[in-house]
């Protein structure tokens, strides 16, 4: 008994002893984790010039972070580099655009997934630091309920609504019914680029508006809200909720190519200073014709291609052929 | 014979002893460091908002305007304090008499059904992640409001119901306790006046518990408090105050994780949020505080 005894108490503390250990040494991993990351890559460097050429031979670990509104694509595609690069390791993860930008400019992580560009989040000094890689573009459509009965806005009727100064569907023609606004957050990317390329002006949150960070939630909640207004990117629209046309023009890819539908935006990946090898590779990879064609990720993910672009926009909102 | 026996044993009990004590310290200093680290860096954050973006306090605790992307921006919390505070009191004034009947059923009722059925069953609804309850709650209770009531489902209302079945499990478990542990006297002594079981548990078990009662709802309204994905999910996140129960509104939590990832650290935007991130902590503090104040009456 006492022998039994014995044994289950030194179980137990084995047991303990194994659990603190895993803790300390998990810890330990967590806290070392952005080092190796900067081992890694400063590693990657100074190969750089001996294996600039021959990828199989890259090495190093990358850490993308940022919009979620980009993740999915950056997700998909650097499973493929890593299977293509074995030596490379990259991490994504989301966060927002804010906090993307925040880390690559500090330096924690190698790639700063953003919506907007870094002068819109960042102060001048440290945007001016960053390298921008334009990877693809992503479009957004106002979208209503399926009962309002409209299926074109004017800029001036989509103002009018954000603004609250029209309350009611039959205002702008469709049925008698009081229009919901289901918005995004103030400090969103998404709702930036709405605001400035389909409005034109910043707005007001509206009492009795709702507001939503994630594109899944506002579909629901449009779909489900009688007289729902809200906006959307393109690879999110489907039968549940009505797209409605901008100016008369439809959202679609070949219109964004074209340039004659305005609200879209770039989707960019930082860099502080010029790339090292690794990161270089994977981005060139981004941009790369496997990736970016027809039956590439891009497409297929809902993006639009970057190279489709017949029209060029700087940070400023110049739109240039 | 025995005196060389007991050195023997006691020379591995003493590095036991020693390994113990050390391993205990580690634990201790780390937790401590921890903590006032983690209070140090919310504070710092949080008051920086004040010092360097000159934020007026009393601005940001009763302005009623939130516009961080305005020209200028404009930081006034009192909508998220309101609907945090509001929120979660109104899931307390729901949860803690489901929690005080089930408590009352199982201990009082029928002991043998509570125990081996409801009492899992509530304590399964502390496993469930916060996520399902938001879900859940966009899925069914917002739009079973929307048909029931005017506006659009989201709101207090939603919320705070969500938040009622998430903190179910503290009151009922601390309810459960509290009725356990009344001496059986005081029940025995009522029933011998000649008192109903109802009268019983209304008279006596009900006035005898309250303080633990209390601290229960106390413990359940904090956890509602800090509560952010589940609320953020049903209650619409205008920054403004309702004018009814389902109208749109925010929480401190949910202004805060809507917009955390959007914002760049270090400018006036994410130190505002940091500031809401203070105001949360000091009332969790008060909560706590509130809840030590109730331990220590009930031991009178």
């Amino acid at each position: 008994m006492k022998v039994w005894k014995g044994n289950l108490l030194k179980m137990k503390k084995s047991l303990i002893v194994t659990m603190a250990l895993t803790l300390s040494l998990s810890l330990a991993a967590c806290g070392n984790n952005t080092n190796s990351a900067n081992n890694g890559n400063a590693a990657a460097t100074n190969n750089a010039p001996t294996n600039n050429t021959a990828s199989a031979d890259l090495s190093g670990s990358i850490l993308a972070s940022g919009s979620t509104a980009l993740q999915p694509l950056v997700d998909q595609v650097s499973k493929e580099f890593m299977e293509k690069n074995t030596g490379v390791s990259i991490q994504v993860q989301g966060g927002g655009s804010g906090t993307g930008l925040t880390q690559v400019s500090e330096g924690q992580a190698q790639i700063g997934n953003s919506d907007v560009f870094a002068e819109e989040k960042l102060d001048a000094d440290k945007a001016a630091e960053l390298v921008d890689h334009q990877v693809a573009v992503v479009a957004m459509a106002a979208v209503t309920n399926k009962d309002v009965g409209v299926d074109n806005l004017t800029k001036q009727q989509l103002v009018d609504i954000f603004t609250g100064k029209v309350t009611n569907w039959k205002e702008v023609g469709g049925k008698d019914e009081k229009i919901q606004i289901v918005n995004r957050p103030a400090s969103s990317g998404t709702r930036a680029t709405f605001e400035k390329f389909a409005l034109g002006t910043k707005t007001e949150d509206l009492a009795g508006s709702i507001q939503e960070d994630a594109s899944g939630t506002v579909k629901k909640l449009v779909s489900e809200t009688p007289g729902a207004i809200g906006y959307l990117a393109l690879s999110y629209l489907d039968d549940s909720v009505t797209a409605v046309k901008y100016e008369g023009v439809d959202a679609t890819v070949d219109n964004v190519a074209k340039g004659t539908y305005p609200v879209w935006a770039y989707e960019h990946m930082y860099t502080k200073g010029e790339p090292d090898a690794a990161t270089k590779a994977f981005l060139d990879y981004m941009v790369s014709e496997d990736v970016q064609n027809d039956e590439g990720d891009v497409v297929e993910m809902g993006y639009i291609p970057i190279s489709k672009m017949e029209v060029k926009r700087d940070a400023a909102g110049a739109v240039t052929k | 014979m025995k005196k060389s026996n007991d050195r023997e044993v006691a020379t591995p009990h003493l590095a036991e002893e020693w390994v113990g004590k050390v391993y205990t310290f580690i634990c201790i200093l780390f937790l401590i460091i921890t903590i006032f680290s983690m209070v140090y860096f919310v504070a710092s954050k949080g008051l920086s908002t004040f010092i360097v973006n000159g934020v007026n306090v009393k601005d940001l605790l009763t302005g009623l305007k939130w516009q961080p992307e305005g020209e200028p921006p404009i930081f006034g919390a009192l909508p998220f304090i309101f609907g945090s505070f509001s929120t979660s009191i109104l899931a307390a004034i729901i949860a803690a008499p489901l929690g005080f009947c089930a408590a009352v059923f199982m201990v009082e009722l029928s002991p043998k059904l509570g125990r081996t059925f409801m009492q899992p069953v509530i304590e399964l609804l502390a496993g469930i992640p916060s996520v399902v309850y938001g879900f859940v709650g966009l899925s069914v209770i917002v739009p079973l409001f929307r048909d029931l009531f005017p506006g659009q489902g989201v709101g207090i209302a939603a919320g705070s119901l969500v938040l009622a079945f998430m903190i179910l499990p503290t009151i009922t478990t601390i309810a459960t306790d509290a009725l356990a542990s009344l001496p059986a006297g005081l029940k025995e002594g009522s029933y011998a006046l000649g008192a109903t079981r109802w009268q019983t548990i209304y008279r006596i078990v009900l006035p005898t518990t309250l303080p633990a009662q209390m601290t229960g709802i106390v413990l359940g309204i904090a956890r509602a408090f800090g509560e952010a994905l589940a609320v953020q999910m049903v209650i619409g996140n205008a920054p403004h105050i309702p004018h009814s129960l389902f109208q749109s509104t925010s929480t401190l939590t949910s202004a805060i994780t809507l917009s955390m990832g959007n914002t760049a650290m270090g400018s006036v935007q994410n130190n505002a949020l940091w500031s809401l991130a203070l105001i949360l902590m000091l009332m969790t503090f008060v909560f706590v505080f509130i809840i030590r104040w109730l331990e220590g009456r009930k031991k009178l």
